[in-house]
């Protein structure tokens, strides 16, 4: 008991205090591709603290709704960092919904988002929200088709379960149609973590942004905690990404040892895949917006016919 | 007047309550009235399916009674309609033979073809009328086409003898029933393209009137499907499964999708149970599959998938139609464009808008999550079955799922956010009023039990796998777990809505109290929004309905096809300066152009070639009928 508490809270921490430095590492990255030197990675820290100690400034035309949001967006995510195996293979709520739940607990916090970014009433805001529940919901097939995949070939969609039989059985996972769900599942994470192509996430560029548009009336500790779950969504994302395509690594062990070089895998694996981002972002421009529809469309025919491989070639 | 009605009403819905509770727990009885009802008597039977939706139909019309008789409208229109109409959504599931239940069915659609007939001086809601009139006749003949030819050739009207006959029968005689009554219900069901009439009349009803109709009188329809395909006609080829699977997953993607470029707040939550209908008839589908296939275990997680989302859409439609009318009350319109911040005028309504739209598009812990959650864990085990093109059938079903609760997210995303949100788009908005106590207390209820049955999912799950496995006689274990955690096919999934609930509320005080713990700043200042510098912020700055919903009109562009109409009047002066600017840009339905305008024409076609035999005179007349009198002695 004490030690199940003991490895969620282990968890959090790592989610919670692990999205920022995975957030500037990718930032530095990207610089030094640009031929920047780049702020440091740990410049994340200093901005969340910096907007911690500012006055928040709330819309008169918001409703208790703006207010509540980033708050439920940090529980969101706060609670996925208990269902998704970061450091081991069960994690704390991994009872409580598998998959499917994490999928839902996603669309929570873009509901929730997206309600704020329409409360503010300035245009921008509705925009944002617009086009976000809209990248969203075409998302939303391919996710579950992706990981369906996965589930086929382990026989199971208890998260825990998949882990462990793919580091059981490596061969599973070099099965092409693993690469081609691999492929469609990094698709949908650069649309929901919004990353170039889809969103940039360094732009304040007013016709292209998305959810900087929907978060632009949020300042204070409202936007640091709005910052911080983005963060946590990228870190979530790529976790996932890192553990069920790659589960070397995740223990099934509450032990110091092996719980250390999981925590260590998970590095080395997020710093590959960070790397990875870096150098998409800096090579791929951002999409028009009505032409990500078709590139989601192209990741759910990849996930779909992932799935169609394992109904033929059983 | 119509305070006496809605409280007979309530009183009627209290009675279905208390005997559907005792039906699913076990008890279960037959009334026979020789007299009563011609060609075999009135016959009423109680099982455990029949008590599920005596309890859909009591715990609907008990509280949108009180909302009824708690709105300030005074007018006695409906005063008898309405109670006849929820008694006979009463007798609907309650119907052992064909006479009984035809009649209830025709009552029932009568008695809201009355209510949907609220205001006969709008044109628009004499046409809403006539089309469901035209449609639900269409489908009573389909219904009675399919009860009399299975009563002829099994010889008897009552569905117990059915029941015992159906095996016997051939595979073209089933099959040609079953198309005949799956036609039927599917139509009063609203399954996509029998749905025309769905969004025309459920909006122009009143609102409680709609909540009965959209949460509980389409999800007859569904009774109707589940009796026929299971019960009455036994289990049926696979391609019945198949069939309701794929209509199923068109329905709700396609139901969502009008859904969401719909401006009229009362229409898109017609829509909206379109797409509803459609993911229970995915769960219907994949059970009838799975039962054909010998699959016990999986064909009963299915069926109470299904059965566990017809409750809640029941419940968190009725809330939503509910809260809507509420809205319509204050505001004195249904359009969205006109709304706007009345979350801050009327937070009760809000406040459980809100509740109604999570739990709609699925959000955890709510009850729509737990319903679509089973739904997914069913389908997925579908390579239980090892026939690849049902396999492929299954996938689509998980896609066309998942798509349709995304888009649903979106959709009320629009339909709360545009509604309650910012600041009010018209005076009417700008002056609401909250509504009356009896009203938010019904309103109140029903977003409690919404929470109640996604909370409660471990008590609910066994009890509807015990009403699936009375319906198809299958007897396998399905959910295993305790009172926290709900565990389906052997431990295959589980879950617990209960420990979701607990660890987000966790998480919401976590930031609250570290925040105030590490001292960050705790004040905030109010000041207007960003306006780019303009002087002022104005409602006409904010995104509206139809600017919400424009990704999805563009991307899904080959379904809508939308029109676009510009129309600029210029000052007669000078060009330069444009005095209005009209714009519209509304959607098209393919059902419309391509199925319903090319039939309506078709027949006034015949109608107009059959005109040549009609002269009007009554020797011609006699000469027909003598003429028809001789063939048929000739064929006799």
């Amino acid at each position: 008991m004490i030690a199940t508490l003991l490895i969620a809270l282990g968890q959090v921490l790592v989610a919670g205090a692990g999205a920022p430095l995975l957030v500037g590492v990718v930032r530095t990255l990207k610089a030094r591709l640009a031929g920047r030197r780049g702020p440091s990675p740990w410049q994340p820290y200093a901005d969340l603290r910096k907007l911690l100690g500012k006055e928040p400034v709330v819309s008169t035309t918001t409703s208790w709704v703006f207010r509540a949001t980033p708050y439920v967006l940090v529980a969101t995510m706060l609670v996925t960092a208990l269902v998704v195996p970061i450091l081991v293979a069960r994690p704390a709520l991994g009872f409580a919904g598998n998959i499917i739940l994490l999928m839902y607990l996603f669309m929570l916090g873009t509901f929730f988002l997206a309600l704020a970014g329409l409360d503010s009433g300035s245009a921008f805001g509705g925009m944002g929200s617009s086009r976000e529940v809209a990248i969203a919901a075409l998302a939303e097939p391919t996710i579950i088709l992706a990981v369906f995949a996965l589930a086929l070939r382990a026989e199971t969609i208890n998260l825990g379960d998949v882990v462990e039989r793919l580091a059981r059985e490596p061969l599973l996972a070099a099965n092409p149609a693993h690469l081609l769900a691999f492929v469609a599942f990094f698709i949908v994470m650069l649309a929901e973590t919004g990353r170039l192509p889809v969103d940039n996430p360094a732009t304040h560029l007013e016709l292209t942004m998305i959810h900087e548009a929907m978060v632009l009336e949020y300042s204070g500790r409202y936007l640091a905690l709005v910052e911080w779950a983005s963060a946590m969504r990228l870190f979530v994302f790529m976790t996932l990404l890192a553990n069920l395509f790659f589960p070397w690594g995740v223990t099934s062990l509450a032990e110091p040892v092996p719980l250390l070089l999981g925590l260590l895998a998970l590095a080395g694996k997020l710093a590959v895949l960070a790397a990875a981002l870096a150098v998409l972002e800096t090579t791929v421009a951002k999409l028009r917006l009505f032409r990500v529809p078709e590139l989601l469309a192209g990741s759910f025919a990849l996930a779909l016919l992932s799935v169609t491989a394992v109904f033929l070639v059983p | 007047m119509a305070a006496a009605g809605a409280l007979a009403a309530a009183a009627i819905g209290l009675v279905a309550l208390v005997l559907g509770l005792g039906g699913v727990a076990g008890s279960a009885w037959t009334v026979v009235v020789d007299w009563l009802v011609p060609l075999g008597g009135l016959e009423l039977t109680l099982d455990p399916l029949a008590g599920l939706f005596l309890i859909l139909v009591g715990g609907v019309a008990l509280p949108a009674s009180f909302y009824a008789a708690g709105s300030a409208e005074r007018s006695a229109r409906g005063a008898l309609a309405y109670p006849v109409f929820v008694a006979s959504m009463c007798v609907v599931p309650l119907a052992a033979n064909t006479m009984t239940f035809v009649i209830a069915w025709e009552l029932m659609s009568l008695a809201s073809y009355f209510l949907v007939l609220h205001e006969p001086e709008e044109r628009a809601s004499v046409r809403a009328a006539w089309v469901y009139a035209v449609m639900t006749h269409a489908g009573l003949a389909c219904l009675l086409a399919g009860m009399l030819l299975m009563g002829a050739w099994t010889g008897s009207l009552r569905f117990a003898d059915w029941r015992a006959a159906a095996p016997g029968l051939g595979a073209g005689a089933r099959g040609v029933v079953f198309v005949l009554l799956a036609a039927g219900f599917a139509g009063k069901a609203g399954v996509i393209p029998l749905h025309v009439w769905l969004p025309l009349a459920h909006p122009a009803a009143p609102s409680h009137v709609s909540a009965l109709m959209s949460g509980v009188m389409i999800k007859l329809g569904v009774y109707g499907l589940l009796r026929a395909g299971l019960d009455w006609l036994g289990a049926g080829p696979a391609w019945w499964g198949v069939a309701l699977l794929l209509a199923g997953t068109v329905s709700s993607v396609i139901g969502v999708l009008y859904a969401l470029v719909d401006n009229d707040l009362k229409k898109l939550l017609a829509f909206s149970s379109i797409e509803n209908v459609g993911i229970i008839l995915i769960g219907v589908g994949a059970g009838m599959l799975y039962h054909g296939a010998g699959l016990e275990g999986l064909a009963l997680l299915a069926l109470a998938a299904a059965l566990y989302h017809t409750l809640n859409h029941a419940t968190f439609k009725a809330l939503l139609f509910l809260g809507a009318g509420a809205v319509v009350h204050a505001t004195g319109t249904r359009n969205m464009e006109a709304m706007g911040g009345l979350i801050k005028r009327m937070p009760w309504t809000a406040a459980c808008f809100l509740v109604g739209s999570a739990a709609i598009a699925a959000l955890p812990p709510l009850n729509g999550f737990v319903s679509e959650w089973l739904t997914f864990v069913a389908l997925l085990q579908n390579t239980r079955i090892a026939q690849p093109m049902l396999n492929l059938v299954f996938a689509l079903g998980v896609a066309g799922l998942a798509l349709t609760s995304g888009l649903a997210m979106a959709c009320f995303v629009k339909a709360f956010g545009i509604t309650f949100l910012a600041l009010p788009r018209g005076d009417a908005a700008a002056r609401a009023h909250e509504a009356p106590p009896a009203m938010r207390a019904a309103m109140v209820a029903l977003a409690v039990v919404c929470v109640a049955l996604g909370l409660g999912a471990t008590l609910v799950v066994p009890a509807l796998v015990t009403v699936a496995g009375a319906l198809t006689g299958d007897r396998a274990p399905v959910a295993v777990g305790d009172w926290l955690t709900l565990g389906v096919s052997g431990g295959f999934a589980t879950l617990s809505t209960l420990a979701i609930a607990v660890a987000l509320g966790a998480a919401l005080a976590l930031p609250l109290i570290a925040l105030r713990l590490a001292g960050a700043a705790r004040g905030q200042r109010r000041y207007e929004t960003w306006g780019c510098g303009r002087m002022l912020q104005t409602p006409r700055m904010e995104c509206t309905a139809t600017a919400f919903a424009d990704p999805f009109r563009r991307v899904f562009g080959f379904f809508y096809r939308p029109e676009k109409r510009l129309d600029i009047t210029f000052h007669p002066g000078a060009r330069y300066f444009v005095q209005r600017i009209e714009y519209a840009n509304p959607t098209r339905s393919i059902f419309d152009d391509w199925l319903y305008r090319p039939a309506l024409d078709a027949l006034r076609s015949v109608a107009h070639r059959a005109r040549a035999i009609q002269s009007g005179s009554a020797n011609v007349y006699l000469a027909y009928i003598f003429a028809a009198l001789l063939l048929l002695l000739a064929l006799a």
